[in-house]
């Protein structure tokens, strides 16, 4: 545990965007991620005005209602050092379509903005590989598990084998693989109520994707993902868990998202 | 059901289709469909992921068909303009056609100047896109499709779902009882080899007595006036050599500036199309020549929307497209639907964003929502067509359209601009969290599961739970770790003094 703190200079301060979802329906995911973080020895910032980064607006065709809520992330997060994001898909939005907004706009003050916050804005499991350098950030979790490479993070951030590179270092893990990984679960925001049949159909591909792992727990780097999956899960009456990746990382032993109550539902 | 048989049994047309969800609603409920649609892209998927991933600059040629298509679009006009003067110099003539409608008179009318009652055809969309055969029909001309795909769809009077393989939701069986009804050959096997000899038997002797024969075009070459056709089956190749009279009809999209630009998409197009390293026949046409082939040759070049795609300068890579269908065949909505669940011979991802913009924006406006935006077209397309991106943009345009006068109060738009509202605000936010915990109650089941939403939300709760609120939020649990860290720090600094 030192031996990390002590390699991993600098210390830096992480401003946590949590998105809008997250921090209303999925708070443990909030909290794991401050815990992970905390435990390598750096230090979590919230910024209490933060809303959404609008990506709902915007991939529903409101792009127009999504422009305030992108100038308010801007604002907020203009002097973070670090800006850390337990959602992929929100991450995504800043990523590929900020620059793109802000040059609409054509608004030079925000086009620059967004160009020097970027480089700072880290996914949750990219900031650990790719800013921070670590794999294992010493959680103990005795339970057979599935990731489900939510397609945000596979295709617009290249996440590649980040989150698995993080959850094979987990003592006690059974990590099992999830068959056809690089299908879409079928959520896809606004998608899953407009298309409901469709998207219903895909869940239940992923759905039994998910049980013939026979895994106790199915983790994301995405919660949309999960809700979704989780739906159909308890809907079904199956005693498969859904938990974000930060949820297993932060179990050290003393907690447990299976165990201590902290699950969904 | 019934709607489901309806579609399969009239031809697509995106001003009288159903809209996705309802139509993806039917077409959901045939099993054999979802699983002949299945089986076949999961077939061609494997194929394409084999000879893609031993072409090692693969990333670099897609790049190379996308710079190509965006440089061709950007001076379309240059090389219409060239492709013309050249077919024109080599003895073809060039026809330029407003719209489907217009081509598809034009057509006509150069079938009657030939006094020609039947015409042999090469599978091609663009005649679907224009409803040809309907409108040589209604002038008493009968035509014959030839690739063994389409000639499935014409016997069983269906209609195309997919742009490269057009009958992929009939499997083996049912085509044996469509040829074996339609062919009158009771006694039929149905081994593809038993199937592909009746289609020979059957279509040999159109190639033989018809006069006049159809096509489409690949690519046209604007440097040489030469029209590209590549396929599988030979059956093109017999359409392009045997007849008096060939008319060819093409959208101005298929213009490439140089003859060498072939290299880039002949890798491209059959390795993403069928997962082949090349097409076994690959055929160029260029012009008359005495002795050789047609003596008459004739291209149809059809704008029918297509200016105004170019005109937008978002949606604009659209016209990128070679027609491959890996999209289709890459897309977790196309594959649990098939094709006809998009009202259009352009199905899937690409026709979810074509479709709509060949109607002007005034149909198929569900189209541009029938995705996930779970980007596996992009992936997979050989010429980049950031796909998701056009879908978002498009929804965008009919959001846009939707927020005009009355119908703005639509209970989406409204909803929508109350979410925005709430989110400009932290006070807001926080207010709403709050309201949604309490608001909440009539749904939740035993205090843990809401299983039932009112309104357009059923959707999501007729086959899936939602967890209701939580007590508490993260920002709440934050402000009270922040409160009791500050409490320690306060008595930690006053037991110090």
């Amino acid at each position: 545990m030192l031996s990390y703190i002590l390699l991993q200079e600098p210390i830096l301060r992480i401003s946590l965007f949590i998105a809008c979802y997250n921090d209303m329906l999925f708070p443990e995911t909030g909290k794991a991620v401050v815990r992970v973080l905390e435990r390598l020895g750096h230090t979590v910032d919230f910024p209490l005005e933060q809303t959404c980064c609008g990506q709902m607006h915007y991939n529903t065709g409101y792009q127009r209602e999504a422009v305030p809520l992108v100038r308010r992330f801007v604002e907020i997060f203009r002097d973070a050092e670090v800006v850390c994001v337990p959602s992929s898909s929100c991450v995504a939005m800043v990523r590929d379509h900020y620059p793109k907004i802000a040059i609409e706009e054509g608004d030079p003050r925000l086009i620059e903005a967004v160009d020097a916050l970027l480089p700072r804005v880290f996914e949750f499991s990219e900031l650990l590989i790719k800013k921070l350098g670590v794999e294992d950030v010493g959680a103990y979790f005795p339970h057979r598990v599935t990731y489900h490479a939510s397609c945000h993070g596979l295709r617009n951030l290249q996440l590649g084998d980040a989150p698995l590179r993080l959850l094979r270092k987990v003592r006690g893990i059974d990590l099992v693989e999830l068959k056809n990984i690089e299908q879409c679960c079928g959520f896809g925001g606004t998608f899953a109520v407009k298309n409901a049949d469709v998207s219903s159909a895909m869940l239940a591909e992923k759905v039994s994707a998910v049980l013939n792992t026979q895994a106790e727990v199915c983790t994301a780097c995405d919660n949309s993902c999960l809700m979704h999956i989780w739906g159909a899960l308890h809907r079904q009456r199956t005693s498969v868990h859904t938990a974000h990746l930060a949820e297993i990382l932060a179990c050290d032993g003393a907690s447990d998202v299976i165990s201590n109550g902290t699950e969904r539902a | 059901m019934r709607k489901n048989a309806a579609l399969t049994q009239i031809g697509l047309h995106p001003q009288t289709a159903p809209d996705f969800p309802a139509a993806a609603k039917g077409l959901l409920q045939d099993a054999q469909l979802r699983k002949n649609v299945r089986h076949a892209t999961d077939v061609i998927q494997a194929k394409r992921a084999l000879v893609v991933a031993e072409q090692t600059d693969w990333q670099q040629l897609r790049e190379a068909g996308r710079a190509i298509r965006e440089h061709t679009l950007e001076h379309l006009d240059f090389y219409l303009e060239q492709f013309e003067a050249n077919c024109q110099r080599a003895g073809g003539q060039v026809h330029w056609a407003r719209d489907a409608a217009e081509a598809a008179q034009m057509v006509v009318a150069l079938v009657q100047q030939e006094n020609a009652r039947e015409v042999i055809k090469i599978k091609t969309m663009t005649s679907e896109e224009i409803r040809l055969n309907d409108a040589l029909e209604a002038a008493g001309i009968h035509a014959y499709e030839t690739d063994l795909a389409e000639l499935i769809i014409q016997l069983g009077k269906d209609s195309p779902s997919h742009i490269v393989v057009p009958a992929l939701h009939k499997n083996r069986q049912q085509v044996r009882e469509i040829f074996a009804r339609e062919m009158d050959l009771p006694n039929l096997g149905d081994r593809p080899q038993d199937l592909a000899d009746a289609a020979r038997m059957f279509l040999r002797e159109k190639f033989l007595r018809v006069q006049l024969g159809v096509s489409g075009a690949n690519f046209l070459i604007a440097e040489t006036g030469g029209v590209c056709i590549v396929e599988s089956e030979g059956n093109g190749r017999m359409c392009l050599t045997l007849p008096e009279t060939l008319i060819a009809i093409a959208g101005i999209d298929k213009v490439v500036p140089r003859f060498q630009d072939l290299e880039v998409f002949l890798q491209l197009l059959p390795r993403s199309a069928t997962g082949e390293r090349m097409n076994p026949y690959n055929s160029i046409w260029t012009g008359v020549h005495a002795g050789d082939g047609p003596k008459r040759f004739h291209v149809v070049l059809l704008d029918n929307a297509r200016t105004e795609i170019l005109a937008d300068a978002e949606a604009r890579q659209t016209l990128h497209c070679i027609r491959c269908g890996a999209c289709q065949n890459a897309c977790p909505v196309y594959r649990q639907t098939g094709g006809h669940a998009y009202g259009s011979v352009y199905a899937g991802p690409i026709g979810a964003i074509l479709t709509p913009q060949l109607q002007h924006m005034e149909h198929a406006q569900s189209l541009p929502y029938a995705s996930s935006l779970c980007g596996a077209c992009y992936e997979v397309c050989p010429v980049k067509i950031n796909i998701p991106e056009v879908l978002i943009h498009l929804r965008g345009r009919i959001v846009r359209e939707h927020q005009q006068g009355w119908s703005k109060l639509n209970p989406e738009n409204l909803a929508m601009q109350v979410v925005a509202n709430i989110f400009q605000s932290r006070t807001r936010w926080e207010a709403a969290q709050r309201l949604a915990r309490v608001g909440q109650w009539p749904f939740v089941r035993h205090g843990e599961v809401i299983e039932r939403l009112p309104g357009f939300l059923h959707g999501w709760t007729q086959v899936r739970d939602l967890q209701p609120v939580p007590p508490q939020s993260f920002r709440s649990w934050w402000r009270a770790r922040a409160e009791q860290a500050s409490t320690v720090a306060d008595t930690g600094s006053r037991k110090s003094f």
